[in-house]
């Protein structure tokens, strides 16, 4: 039997042993086109296991993960010194697809997780609007409701990366402040019609129901444009750490400003200059000036797998797989690299691709065994460019903190390990 | 039963539906201003929102050792807890090529946030627990640590928003918002 061949597949698409991403595009992964994979040697002989011999327990009312699977938890790096204080990271290294389950989406909180009773939290709309309304969560549940898969990301994901010098952390500490679920919920401008804004209002304060009563000002633009008073994620209630019983979503906007346990939404003329958004979650520059509402979070990606941690075996085949986004729409392209950089082929985008939210991109490698430098490199549909670390930092420098999103790099060494650098 | 009593029968339950689609749902329950006020904690820079009271820096001494110092340290230097940060000093560590340590006297550009941060969140074992007087007094001890007021200097709802602070003119917007 002749097979059908697909000779283009071993074509290399860039140096340093990138291929075509046609391998992912035709859904046909021919392993003998492309060379020789790992020699394993051959199977044990195959025995009938134990849990087929007897009948397995019975139903959970809410399902849990395989025992098996105990090691894909969130992590704290460092571990809060006070409860509730931080943030906890979302196992990159460990996941896939483009929605993080519930239990694993990170957690940035101020003042710890409130315990709240949806029967007696309320919404109240106020400040510079004609009718003053409080919102029940029932009655919030009865309005015409809108999914959408957005991500959100924390303002301070990838800061590590501001270091001087590369340090040896792996993908979830570095890049684990990023999360994506199914948002579910009323949209904001439903309600602020209802509670009728005077023209004279340019802002929203958005505050939350945590002991810290965190608070962000919001341009009421967003607010009318794509915001979502959400209840649900991931098709259930949102969970608690993600700001149960109502949450804010404004698709693309720094995490911080997703304020979760809504209570309270202000028209106001002006910002509240909050502490959130004076002494943290601005961006001072190379001079002495601080950028201050940097809404968006600008066009990222980084590559999952291979990544520090997850040792290659040996020469032969490997997917490069990772996640890219953008705040101002779509993922238009990712590009990724062996050779830092040097030369680049495009990946193939797993889809549904949808604005401000996570595209999965996949490439096809064949690693030979030498040094390699893996970067991969998203364009938005608006053209923006992730940028190279250099020049990120020529532009801001490197004392900003948030919103840190240049290319990030792994260097493979000839053993197969894998280790965070800057290139 | 005649067809057209059926058509008319049909015809008024369509005026019902389409009048009851014309207008949006509304489930917001109106409220009195007046019933929000222990939930309207928000302080503009302007001072808008700032209640009645006062406090010197003097009278917040004592306050800041009881409920403060455990994390922010002695004079709100030397934080036993990094996410509490130092709140006092770092002036000039803003400047190109140095390693900048935000505090309240170095970075922060309003004072009204000190005061609207501390009510809503602080102490933060026990948020919302202080005194208009109490956090008037203690946004004053902080602020004389900073060397930006004097250690006699009443703290009000007047007086707060007129404090300049060294940082005012720190911060531009950032230029690719979305319009």
């Amino acid at each position: 039997m002749v097979g059908k061949t697909h000779p283009e597949l071993s074509d290399p698409a860039a140096g340093n042993g990138i291929l075509s991403r046609r391998i992912f595009l035709e859904g046909a992964l021919v392993v003998g086109a492309i060379g020789a994979g790992l020699s394993y040697g051959s199977a044990e002989p195959l025995t009938t296991q134990s849990w087929m011999k007897v009948p397995g327990p019975g139903f959970a009312g809410y399902g849990q993960p395989s025992p098996f699977e105990s090691k894909v938890v969130k992590t704290f790096l460092p571990a809060p010194a006070t409860p509730g204080v931080g943030a906890s990271r979302t196992p990159l290294h460990l996941l896939e697809g483009m929605i993080t389950p519930s239990g694993l989406h990170f957690e940035r909180s101020h003042s710890g997780i409130p315990d709240i009773d949806p029967d007696h939290h309320r919404l109240v709309i106020h400040g510079l609007v004609k009718r003053p309304l409080v919102f029940t969560v029932e009655a919030l549940s009865r309005y015409p409701m809108q999914s959408r898969i957005a991500f959100i990301e924390c303002g301070g994901n990838s800061q590590l990366l501001n270091a001087p010098q590369a340090q040896p952390l792996n993908v979830t500490a570095i890049h684990g402040l990023v999360g994506c679920s199914e948002w579910t919920g009323v949209p904001l401008s439903a309600l602020l019609d209802e509670a009728g804004v005077e023209p004279a209002a340019r802002w929203l304060i958005a505050e939350g129901a945590d002991a810290a009563a965190m608070s962000r000002s919001i341009p009421i633009a967003k607010a009318m444009d794509d915001a979502l008073v959400c209840l649900y994620q991931n098709g259930e209630r949102v969970r608690p750490s993600n700001g149960y019983p109502v949450r804010l979503l404004l698709p693309g906007f720094e995490g911080n400003t997703n304020v979760k346990w809504l209570r309270r939404l202000k028209a106001t003329a002006g910002p509240a200059m909050s502490k959130d958004e004076t002494s943290k979650y601005t961006i001072l520059l190379k001079d002495e000036k601080a950028w201050q509402f940097v809404l968006p979070m600008e066009v990222k990606s980084f590559i999952a797998r291979p990544s520090p941690g997850l040792a290659l075996e040996g020469p032969g085949f490997y997917e490069i797989s990772g996640l890219a986004w953008s705040g101002n729409g779509s993922i238009r392209q990712v590009e990724v690299s062996a050779d830092g950089g040097q030369s680049w082929a495009p990946a193939a985008l797993q889809g549904p691709i949808l604005p401000k939210a996570p595209v999965r991109f996949r490439a096809a490698w064949q690693w030979n065994g030498g040094p390699a430098v893996l970067q991969s490199r998203a364009t938005d549909d608006t053209g923006m460019v992730q940028p190279t670390r250099a020049q990120f930092a020529a532009e801001r420098g490197l004392r900003g903190v948030y919103h840190y999103n240049a290319i990030a790099s792994w260097r493979v060494d000839e053993k197969g390990e894998v280790s965070n650098v800057y290139a | 039963m005649s067809t057209p009593k059926r058509i008319a029968g049909c015809l008024s339950m369509l005026t019902v539906a389409s009048a009851a689609l014309a207008q949006a749902p509304q489930f917001g329950q109106p409220i009195a201003p007046a019933d929000i006020a222990p939930w309207d904690i928000s302080i503009g820079p302007d001072g808008e929102g700032l209640p009645p009271g006062r406090g010197t820096a003097i009278e917040g001494e004592a306050i800041y050792v009881a409920k403060c110092q455990a994390c922010h340290g002695e004079k709100g230097t030397k934080p036993s807890d990094a996410l509490a940060g130092a709140l006092v000093g770092g002036v000039g560590t803003l400047a190109p090529d140095k390693t900048p340590i935000k505090t309240v006297g170095s970075f922060w550009p309003y004072a009204t946030t000190l005061f609207d941060y501390v009510r809503r969140a602080m102490p933060f074992q026990e948020s919302k627990s202080l005194t208009a007087d109490e956090v008037y007094a203690v946004s004053a001890y902080i602020l004389n640590l900073n060397g930006i007021i004097g250690s006699n200097d009443v703290i009000d709802a007047h007086s707060l928003p007129k404090v300049r602070m060294p940082n005012r003119d720190g911060f531009i917007p950032f230029p690719r918002n979305p319009k």
